[in-house]
């Protein structure tokens, strides 16, 4: 009786140990993405920060013109760009986006666009009308895309195909903190100061205000898609690394208690067996 | 002469960050000299060589894409590729050359390869033109 399950705890640490293993190496790897994914974030913030603050100041010094980008059109129908990442065992990662989105698309006409394998996977699943799949692998998404991508989706909104445009992305705050946020691409929002009307900007455009503002508009999209998906792609890593040191804990501590476990079914076999030698005798 | 601060940032990261005595870019309408005291200003950019002068020295680079912009007397660049003409692999643009032509000179490319393709020799033929600088 004894025997057998000492034998089972046997199995089961064993078991363990090769959970804690495989937990431990994605961890590691989780680390050493992390590290250069953070470094891309901090290169590309910059040019994510400075790109933002010249659109808003253009937005907010010009009055004397207006883009089609600008005007706000009654919303029948929205595209998502969903940032989700291609693998699982990431803690809650993709389900934090992916949750994020259901609550403010529900009831609403929507186009989802996804990047990354689960964030596709989830849609279709759900039978949500998806926009494209060619970017469905997140990890093969480069800048060139990116703006690839801001132009089509430029030309669609332009097109009157759908009337605005939102990237779900996840925010890497800290390598323990990541905040899933959604954002709005187009049109793009101005800030209501109660200028309205005021002197116009002696800020000199180069042809004319309209063309500098549409030629950028596609440029500043793809920027901060690209800034975007960098910042998911650091929290995916940051993410999982958490989620396996955690794995890795609860399975150290799974093995301490299964060893306590083995020893006094151990030592209990033996207490019997001698007992039953001296009762024998 | 005068120097002004200029910023080049791309999506790789913060390029230069210094001062300069003028900076000339190629811009969607032609090319664009600054010098310092310049009137704000914003302009889309083309394709084209970029060049910086510092103590004299000029520096080149293939800048392609994104915008310029002064603001009280700060220049930002803020393109999507900016690559100084010593860091350019002239071997990777050479062949990404002869792929372009190639599609280009068959038959049977779709309208899309084409436009693709024909963006594609531009990018080769200005990077190949900013590292015959130095």
């Amino acid at each position: 009786m004894a025997g057998v399950s000492t034998k089972e705890i046997k199995t089961r640490i064993r078991s363990m140990e090769s959970t804690k293993q495989i937990t431990k190496a994605m961890e590691m790897v989780a680390a050493s993405k992390l590290r250069r994914a953070q470094n891309q974030v901090l290169c590309s913030r910059p040019y994510f920060e400075i790109l933002y603050a010249t659109m808003n100041d253009i937005v907010d010094s010009t009055r004397d013109f207006s883009s089609p980008y600008l005007t706000r059109r009654p919303v029948k129908k929205s595209v998502y760009v969903v940032i989700a990442g291609d693998r699982g065992l990431a803690g809650g990662y993709n389900s934090n986006i992916l949750k994020l989105v259901a609550a403010e698309t529900e009831g609403k006409d929507v186009l989802i666009l996804p990047i990354g394998k689960k964030a596709a996977d989830h849609f279709r699943a759900r039978g949500a009308a998806l926009l494209s799949e060619k970017y469905a692998d997140a990890e093969d998404v480069g800048v060139g895309d990116c703006f690839t991508l801001a132009k089509w989706l430029c030309k669609g909104y332009l097109n009157g195909e759908y009337d605005e445009i939102k990237v779900a992305y996840t925010n890497f705050v800290s390598v323990l903190s990541q905040a899933p946020g959604i954002l709005q691409l187009l049109p793009v929002l101005r800030k209501e100061t109660g200028r309205e009307g005021q002197i116009p900007s002696d800020i000199l455009y180069e042809p004319d205000s309209t063309s500098v503002f549409d030629a950028i508009i596609p440029e500043y999209l793809g920027g901060v898609l690209y800034g975007a998906l960098c910042e998911s792609r650091a929290s995916e890593q940051a993410a999982r690394r958490t989620a396996m040191e955690s794995a890795t804990q609860n399975a150290e501590d799974m093995i301490s208690d299964l060893s306590l476990k083995f020893n006094q079914a151990r030592q209990a076999a033996i207490t019997q067996e001698i007992t039953e030698i001296v009762a024998g005798s | 002469m005068t120097l002004f601060p200029l910023k080049v940032v791309t999506p790789d990261g913060l390029l230069y960050d210094d001062t300069a005595e003028e900076l000339i870019v190629r811009t969607t309408t032609g090319d664009l000299g600054i010098l310092a005291g310049h009137i704000n200003c914003v302009a889309p950019l083309g394709m084209g060589l970029a060049t910086v002068v510092k103590e004299g020295k000029r520096r080149y680079a293939a800048c392609i894409g994104g915008m310029v912009s002064v603001v009280n007397g700060t220049v930002t660049l803020v393109p999507t590729t900016f690559e100084w003409s010593d860091t350019i692999d002239v071997e990777r643009a050479d062949a990404s050359e002869q792929r372009a032509k190639k599609v280009l000179s068959s038959r049977d490319a779709s309208d899309a390869e084409v436009k693709l393709a024909e963006a594609r020799l531009k990018r080769a033929l200005v990077r190949k033109s900013a590292a015959s600088y130095h």
